[in-house]
């Protein structure tokens, strides 16, 4: 790129400006108008120049523009933030073109030409996108199998847990001490018997559902649910024991954490449904899907520690010291001296593992468990309505882009949060 | 002795718990084989296979054992990762550069590209591209080609193939021209130690590498020609490309969510490389005389490089491990042949899952150990 254009330029820059911006609007007004319109107005050049006369005509317009400073703001602000040099102006012209040229096919695809009224495929009738499909199966990319008239329980359920999440903010000063328990050990069982006794009922006058029912995004919530909070407290004791003195409980830890750590999630899930069985006593039965959480919570725990371990290394080691000089034991001191101030530390980490964990869960559809992905494959191969994987597959990643997109989000501000305060 | 006793009592705890618990597995997986009638070994590893697999590297074929389906298998899944770590780095590198560009457009495109990217499960980005992007593609018998000699259909992109008269002698050219490279570089710098002189290593290297091969074309009677794929009819609507490679489109569909979405990471680690060097490095780099070139290559990129490779290798290995995914859309890699073809046919679940296992994780502590080795050579010498 060493083209230069500074022979052209005249010496008045108000001339150079005019010139420039003229040029660099006609550029972008043909583009545009063909794209939208379908109208092209150099038409009545030959072949090869007629397509490359955009970018031809806006090189030549930046590089009119472009001069150390015009007095005008608009054109400084081009110059500064997209019109550095001859490359950038290039790589600025192919940016808008492709963005002016994605846009209409993109827009009549999901819009405009889009169907979204009546129940059937035969509603389908327009070129774009077939949104009546993703109206029709909502419910079961949502719910799974689950009874259509049962999903208030599963609603009811996140309702309720979500709820009890929040219940420490509004701890007393004197119950504060009590958070960590109420995290760490009461929540997780009072979660785990709500969705237990809510979604799979079979007490209380609930009607017993089965597992092999449950499915779509809210059986992603309940297994990255259930993973996190197991995971945690695992993790944290093989942090620990990561970074134990004893030699025997070293050397456990860090086989487990390098075991876990070096297979890929999807033959730990192969091994949980078809390895797993075989371990277990004869006549004791277990669901698949318990199997595939505590596989999941197990491979989980190994990266957990490890952020978790990270937190550790990075106090101070004076805490240690000044721990163990008040004469405090190896519990004590990590309970109320070392974990507390570790664990704020890792949260970010720990938020940034469980939006890994969101983002593997639809892998428990290759052992059978009807997950998002499962219930689009099904969706996809069902007679009725063949034909419509690209609507699915953009609807799911829609939905998984919002929630971890949200998360990641969530867990940089966390991180920009804590950064500060240290 | 007090104090002996209070660290033995943990341990002897932990290394029975560990012994309990695999004590309890083996002898339920004992009882349950015999009552199954299954014994425990790896003597299927020499029957015959008799399953075929859609693409393979190696000539194979159901008449072969097992363990030779096994390593065919699993030089599929180092192909997708190889394909994949070559391709994620290539434009991981291009989008972290682009991410610290001055140009707004080009810093924020590279930006929605890695948050678009990134934050989609692999799995459906692999599904996209497999049931909805690929299965767009025109048949054999419409479609226009590629660069003019390949096709990109439906049923696979269909390359030429190379056929090579002497290979032997053009390997052995070429390994010849990389040894005196690596002889090149090491003289060179021993000159630069006493002398102070600088030679142009890399356009030796250059060199080195174009002339030698040429070589063996013009005197060790090395030749290449070039089969191209041919439409071939097969019945009134059915039509096929024949001679060249065929690259099948679960291979083609897996390499590209692969290296999207893992070129994602490794841009932000290639950001956070540049990054992490100081201002003032490169302006003391100037100050004491070096040209443009020279500071990038002196001062800029070996710091740079530091911070960027070992995150970098981390996410070569995930690629590698997600490679596994493979399964999910029938491309016969290790999981999908071994784990699931394989254990299905013989029923030996625990051999085979942890024969799976154990590979995975001899690439992985391998891997990791390489690089352990090479934090330690290159990290800090602090005093």
């Amino acid at each position: 790129m060493n083209i230069s254009l500074s022979k052209i330029k005249t010496n008045n820059p108000i001339t150079n400006i005019y010139i420039g911006s003229f040029l660099f609007s006609l550029a972008i007004f043909d583009v545009f108008v063909y794209s939208f319109f379908n109208l092209n107005i150099t038409s009545f050049l030959p072949g090869n120049l007629n397509l490359f006369f955009p970018i031809i005509i806006g090189f030549i317009g930046l590089s009119f523009i472009r001069m150390e400073y015009s007095g005008i703001k608009l054109i400084d602000n081009i110059n500064k933030h997209i019109n550095p040099s001859n490359f950038n102006a290039l790589l600025t012209l192919l940016i808008i073109f492709t963005v002016l040229k994605a846009i209409p096919p993109a827009l009549s695809w999901m819009v405009l030409d889009a169907n979204i009224s009546g129940d059937t495929k035969a509603a389908c009738t327009g070129t774009g996108a077939c949104w009546t499909y993703i109206k029709v199966w909502f419910k079961r990319f949502m719910y799974g199998m689950y009874p259509n008239e049962l999903h208030w329980r599963i609603n009811s359920a996140f309702i309720l847990v979500i709820a009890l999440g929040f219940v420490g903010y509004f701890f007393k000063e004197n119950l504060k001490k009590y958070l960590a328990l109420y995290y760490v050990v009461i929540y997780p069982i009072i979660a785990f018997l709500i969705i237990y006794y809510l979604i799979s009922g079979g007490a209380f006058g609930l009607v017993w559902v089965e597992t092999g029912a449950w499915g779509g995004l809210s059986l992603t919530f309940i297994v990255s649910f259930f993973c996190l909070i197991f995971c945690f407290p695992l993790g944290m004791i093989l942090a620990l024991g990561r970074r134990s003195n004893l030699p025997a409980v070293k050397y456990v830890s860090i086989c487990y954490i390098e075991f876990w750590r070096g297979v890929p999630l999807i033959t730990v899930l192969f091994m949980s449904s078809v390895m797993f069985p075989m371990f277990l006593p004869e006549d004791f039965f277990m669901d698949k899907l318990v199997r595939v959480i505590i596989a999941i919570t197990l491979f989980e725990a190994a990266y957990c520690a490890e952020v978790i371990r990270g937190g550790l290394q990075a106090l101070p080691r004076g805490q240690y010291d000044a721990a163990k000089s008040l004469g405090m034991g190896y519990w004590k001191m990590h309970i109320f001296v070392i974990l507390p101030q570790a664990l704020k530390l890792v949260i970010p980490g720990i938020a940034n593992t469980f939006l890994a964990l969101v983002k593997d869960t639809p892998l428990i559809f290759v052992v059978g468990l009807a997950e998002i992905a499962g219930m689009l494959a099904l969706a996809k191969t069902n007679p009725k309505w063949l034909g419509f994987a690209m609507e699915g597959y953009i609807f799911a990643a829609i939905i998984f882009w919002i929630i971890c997109y949200a998360m990641s989000k969530y867990s940089y501000n966390l991180e920009q949060k804590y950064k500060t305060e240290r | 002795m007090n104090n002996k006793i209070k660290k033995l009592i943990p341990q002897i705890l932990t290394i029975l718990f560990v012994v309990l618990i695999f004590g309890f597995f083996t002898m339920n997986a004992q009882v349950n084989m015999d009552n199954r009638g299954i014994d425990f070994g790896f003597g299927f590893l020499k029957q015959e296979a008799s399953f075929d697999m859609q693409f393979t590297l190696l000539d194979y074929d159901g008449q072969d054992s097992y363990a030779w389906a096994y390593v065919v298998a699993l030089l599929n899944t180092l192909l997708v990762s190889f394909l994949g770590i070559i391709f994620c780095t290539i434009l991981g590198v291009i989008i972290g550069v682009a991410r610290l560009s001055q140009n707004f457009l080009i810093r924020n495109s590279a930006a929605w590209y890695v948050e678009f990217f990134r934050n989609i499960p692999l799995l459906l980005q692999i599904f996209f591209w497999y049931y909805a992007a690929l299965r767009a593609l025109p048949l054999p018998e419409t479609a226009e080609p590629w660069f003019g000699v390949t096709y990109m259909t439906i049923k696979g992109y269909y390359i030429p193939s190379m056929i090579w008269e002497n290979l032997n002698v053009f390997l052995s050219c070429l390994i010849a021209a990389i040894v005196s490279i690596i002889f090149i570089r090491i003289y060179a710098r021993k000159l630069q130690e006493r002398e102070g002189k600088q030679l142009p290593v890399f356009y030796i290297s250059i060199g080195l590498l174009i002339i030698l091969p040429l070589l063996s074309f013009l005197i060790g009677g090395v030749k290449l020609d070039f089969e191209l794929p041919v439409l071939k009819q097969l019945a009134k609507t059915s039509f096929i490309f024949e001679g060249g490679i065929a690259l099948p489109p679960e291979l083609i569909a897996l390499v590209v969510a692969l290296s999207l979405y893992t070129s994602t990471f490794v841009a932000e680690c290639v950001r956070a490389g540049i990054q992490g060097i100081s201002k003032g490095q490169k302006e003391a780099a100037a100050s004491v005389g070096l040209n443009p070139n020279q500071i990038l290559k002196l001062v800029i990129m070996p710091q740079a490089l530091r911070i960027i490779i070992p995150p970098t290798t981390n996410q070569y290995l995930n690629l590698t491990k997600n490679s596994s995914l493979a399964a999910a859309i029938a491309y016969p890699d290790l999981v999908l042949v071994f784990a699931g073809t394989a254990l299905m046919q013989t029923g030996k679940a625990i051999e085979i899952v942890g024969i799976t296992m154990l590979t995975y994780l001899t690439i992985s502590l391998s891997i990791a150990a390489l690089m352990n080795w090479y934090n330690k050579r290159i990290e800090i010498k602090e005093k």
